[in-house]
């Protein structure tokens, strides 16, 4: 019996346990799958030692850059994470449990995730969260769903500033669902175009899918379009970016219904693509139509606080089929990097990190737009990102400042028709002036 | 305990942020802003890092309990997997930087790292590709079938229908509706697996496919799985494999070989990624070699010199499922079991993990009643009906947790009376096995001799049995400050 790591038998017991259950070997306990269906042949390179495998991925990871200075964002932001993020969601009694089936012996997940909810609703002006979803994209399609459940509707109005990464995210779940999915192009000025909206607003729209800031960075009062949307008793499910709700108008003062977004940027790596966190808030009244966990205050019999996942009723493991959502789970891990960042930062920490993100983006544009033949695609506020038309292809700009260390922007033509000269940039609190003044120098000389 | 909110105080702050403002003027003007700050905690770091420390201490975890839940292999979490998932060149890596002119050339590594879990994967379930994007387990399952009705729909194929067995996970039927499907259940047969007979009475030419936990949820391997693949073949339906239990065959058994089309494994279970109090998971898809054009974009390429590329171009591809690439860091860990495992660990682990539920369904026999005869896999399934009279599962539960053991799965399957399900996984010792075996026997032992003493557990945890009634109709779910009084 050779070496299997991490299990913890050794010979000695296994030969007693095997004696234990009448079985000759290994291969005995599984005789009852005919022997045909047992594969003989893996081609699996033996075992290596942890210090071997740590060497192998050492030298894979060190063939990643990383040294670049990135003003890349399109929805997932480069933010500084505190130390203490880390220290604390490392803890074992964190990461190696599991879903609170058993409450009493959960409290510390439960707890944190009922801390969770309530600062999703206070950054998001809404009334109730959910525990998490798995990401901003799911969680905008588990909106749009939970809308149609609630008007019991068929078409949805996406406005074309929502994330096209999240777009085609949506058009590839509904396409097997009987979902009319109509997209609404921006206005000139860059924002929700209110004229198209109130024409494609009709009693049979169940859900009306928009991004405050929008893909281009432009951030909007869409208190007039939501009331549109009620006016034809549809729902309003808004995909907000959680630090930029440190200063500017929250969902919740808008009047919409349902909240979702990318939770990345608190306090979770960028991590080349996840996990990362999908949040969702809603209206008290709506809360019974809301997928995923959700966590709820009560008390024991000696009248203890204490918390529980609640609402089960609208869950697959009871419903089946018929279920608000197919999800089992949250991401509770990124939950809690979530609220201990919240926590860490603290009411007013938060607020100039937002303002710092903010500040930082107002310096670069107007050293950026200053730069011969370069012109901003839309003039409208925006938080801490923006998009600038360039004299040539945006796409070869990012590729000549990629040797430079600098990873420019994002080119929009990537998801625009008609936009390859269009680079978007971000800008958050890590960014220093030297390193926007390198930027806008680097920039012109490539142009 | 109290919340972090109730430890506010005003004016207090944990992490400093730079001041220094670079812009001039305003850059968001007054009515584009928030009416009040947001009331999010005024604490310091240590009062921060003490409340969540003392959180982390009410919970039971792996690394502090034995944690029996069945069909979740809780398994224990090599830390070298966590080290090699935060090298800081793999977490500050932006998933946008390769989709850029030359960025591909930025995030060799990460691609390389993908590339390989996924060609490990293919070898270890028979099957030809796989797709890495689906975020959990449950989002494993909704991408396949979105494969089978990409792939129903270019045939031309009329298809209705999923056909699930009745001891399936409640993911399988939920994911079937979300992919447009009905779903017809059929029966689990004495011995605990799907009743061939009504499956063929089910399969009929709208079946689009059949979703199937092997072993299934009863720990039972169906011998006769090889007629089920072979009538579905049939009506040009389509196989899943359900890898929720898949740490019972590693090493072992292909799904691929045995016929089945699509598969998705819960890295989180077999492959020792944490559970993280709940996920984040990750639910990786692999396909026969007939599906590979439906599956997810982007995918991962190695090109002619050896180089790493994310490819677009597959017009057939059911799209976009997840933002990414999936949860990297979390594929990180599982590549890192993976080559630590190796091949002989594969099947090791499996080994151990089936010996080490056998033992306990010989050790248990005697005072419960097993929900099958003969041997199990990787768990072991008993019912609670034994126990005293008016003593339930629930009862058990709780006790173990006084006991200082996480309780099993309880009523799941949905198919066993008052179910039990435990799976000790390959990660526990021997004398850890012992000593649970003793207090289940003493749990049954006392339901019949001192059953009060069972139904006021749990008296050592935190806090007793919760009013789970109360919570859903009172709907506290976010902290309200009480109001101060002048």
């Amino acid at each position: 019996m050779s070496h299997t790591p991490f299990a913890c038998t050794s010979p000695s017991d296994e030969k007693a346990m095997l004696d234990a259950v009448d079985a000759d070997s290994f291969d005995d306990l599984f005789s009852a799958i005919p022997p045909e269906l047992q594969a003989d042949s893996f081609d699996v390179p033996p075992g290596l030692s942890e210090m071997e495998m740590m060497q192998h991925i050492r030298k894979l990871a060190r063939k990643n850059s990383s040294d670049l200075t990135n003003f890349c964002g399109a929805g997932f932001y480069d933010h500084f994470i505190p130390a203490a993020v880390n220290s604390i969601t490392s803890r074992g009694e964190f990461f190696t449990a599991y879903t609170p089936y058993q409450p009493e012996a959960a409290q510390g997940t439960l707890q944190a995730a009922y801390e969770y909810q309530t600062a999703i609703a206070r950054l998001t002006g809404m009334e109730v969260s959910n525990a998490s979803l798995y990401d901003g994209g799911t969680a905008l399609f588990e909106g749009m769903m939970m809308a149609l459940r609630i008007t019991k509707r068929n078409r949805v109005l996406v406005d074309e500033g929502v994330s096209p990464i999240y777009r085609t995210m949506l058009q590839s779940y509904t396409k097997n669902l009987n979902i009319e999915y109509v997209e609404v192009p921006i206005s000139s000025e860059g924002v929700a175009d209110r004229a198209a909206f109130k024409a494609a607003l009709t009693d049979e729209v169940g859900a009306v899918l928009i991004q405050n800031p929008n893909f281009f960075g432009c951030i909007d009062d869409l208190t007039d379009l939501i009331e549109e949307v009620h006016a034809v008793k549809a729902i309003s499910v808004l995909s907000a970016y959680p630090v930029s709700l440190g200063l500017i108008k929250t969902p919740g003062e808008m009047g919409a219904d349902i909240v979702t977004g990318e939770g990345q940027s608190l306090g979770l790596p960028l991590s080349f693509g996840g996990p990362y966190l999908g949040f969702m808030a809603t209206r008290k009244k709506l809360v019974r139509n809301m997928p995923g966990r959700i966590v709820g205050a009560t008390q024991d019999k000696q009248g203890r606080r204490g918390f529980v996942l609640t609402l089960q009723a609208r869950e697959q493991h009871i419903r089946r089929e018929k279920a608000a959502s197919n999800i089992c789970t949250n991401v509770q891990l990124c939950a809690l990097r979530a609220v201990v960042y919240l926590s860490l930062l603290g009411k007013q920490g938060f607020v100039d990190v937002a303002r710092q993100c903010m500040d930082r983006a107002g310096y670069a544009w107007t050293r950026l737009k200053a730069i011969e033949g370069v012109e901003p695609l839309f003039d409208r506020p925006f938080f801490n990102e923006f998009a600038l038309k360039l004299p040539k292809d945006a796409s070869e700009v990012v590729s000549d400042l990629i040797e430079e260390g600098i990873a420019a922007g994002f080119p929009a033509g990537r998801y625009y028709d008609g936009m390859e000269n269009v680079l978007l940039f971000a800008f958050t609190e890590k960014r220093t002036k030297k390193e926007i003044d390198i930027l806008a120098a680097k920039l012109e000389a490539v142009l | 305990m109290k919340l972090i909110y109730e430890l506010s105080s005003k004016g207090r702050g944990g992490v400093r942020i730079p001041e220094d403002r670079i812009s001039v003027g305003e850059i968001i003007p007054s009515e584009l802003l928030r009416g009040d700050l947001a009331e999010l905690p005024e604490v310091s770091e240590s009062e921060v890092v003490r409340h969540y420390t003392r959180l982390s201490r009410l919970n039971y975890s792996v690394d502090t309990e034995f944690y029996p839940l069945g069909s979740c292999t809780m398994k224990h979490n090599p830390r070298a997997c966590e080290a090699a998932a935060s090298m800081p060149e793999l977490c500050e890596t932006h998933p946008l930087w390769p989709q850029l002119r030359h960025g591909g050339l930025l995030t060799q590594g990460s691609l390389q790292i993908l590339y390989n879990t996924e060609r490990l994967l293919s070898e270890i379930t028979g099957l030809a590709e796989f797709t890495l994007q689906p975020l959990a387990g449950s989002h494993g399952e909704l991408t396949a079938i979105m494969m089978m009705a990409a792939y129903h729909r270019d045939r031309g194929n009329k298809k209705t229908h999923i056909i699930i067995p009745d001891s399936a996970h409640g993911t399988n039927p939920a994911s079937a509706a979300l992919g447009g499907y009905g779903v017809v259940t059929v029966e689990s047969d004495e011995d605990g697996v799907m009743d061939l007979e009504k499956f063929k009475e089910a399969l009929n030419d709208e079946t689009a496919g059949v979703m199937l936990t092997s072993p299934n949820t009863l720990g039972v391997f169906n011998p006769k799985i090889k007629e089920i693949t072979e009538a579905t073949h049939a009506v040009d339906g389509l196989m899943y494999y359900d890898g929720a239990n898949f740490n019972a065959i590693m090493g072992r058994i292909k799904p691929g070989d045995l016929g089945f089309d699509l598969c998705h494994l819960n890295l989180h279970k077999s492959f020792s990624t944490p559970h993280g109090g709940g996920g984040p998971g990750s639910g990786p898809v692999g396909v026969c070699e007939k599906l590979r054009s439906y599956l997810p974009i982007s995918r991962v390429a190695k090109t002619k010199d050896g180089l790493y590329t994310l490819d677009y171009e597959h017009p057939k591809s059911i799209g976009y499922i997840a933002p990414f690439y999936g949860n990297f860091s979390i594929l990180v860990r599982a590549y890192a079991y993976m080559l630590m495992l190796g091949k002989d660990g594969l099947r090791g682990t499996s080994n151990r993990a089936v010996l080490n539920a056998n033992y306990l369904l010989e050790k248990l026999r005697g005072s419960f009643a097993a929900a099958s005869d003969g041997r199990c896999v990787h768990e072991c399934v008993f019912s609670g009906k034994t126990l005293g009279e008016g003593v339930h599962t629930l009862d058990l539960a709780k006790a173990l947790l006084d006991r200082g053991v996480h309780a099993p799965t309880v009523y799941f399957p949905l198919n066993v009376p008052e179910a039990i399900m435990i799976e000790p996984t390959e990660t526990e010792t021997k004398e850890t096995l012992d000593e649970f075996v003793d207090m289940m026997n003493e749990i049954a032992e006392l339901s019949k001799t001192d059953p009060e003493v069972l139904k006021a557990a749990p008296v050592t945890t935190p806090v007793g049995r919760l009013d789970e009634v109360a919570a859903a109709k009172n709907m506290d779910l976010v902290y309200v400050q009480p109001a101060v009084a002048e």
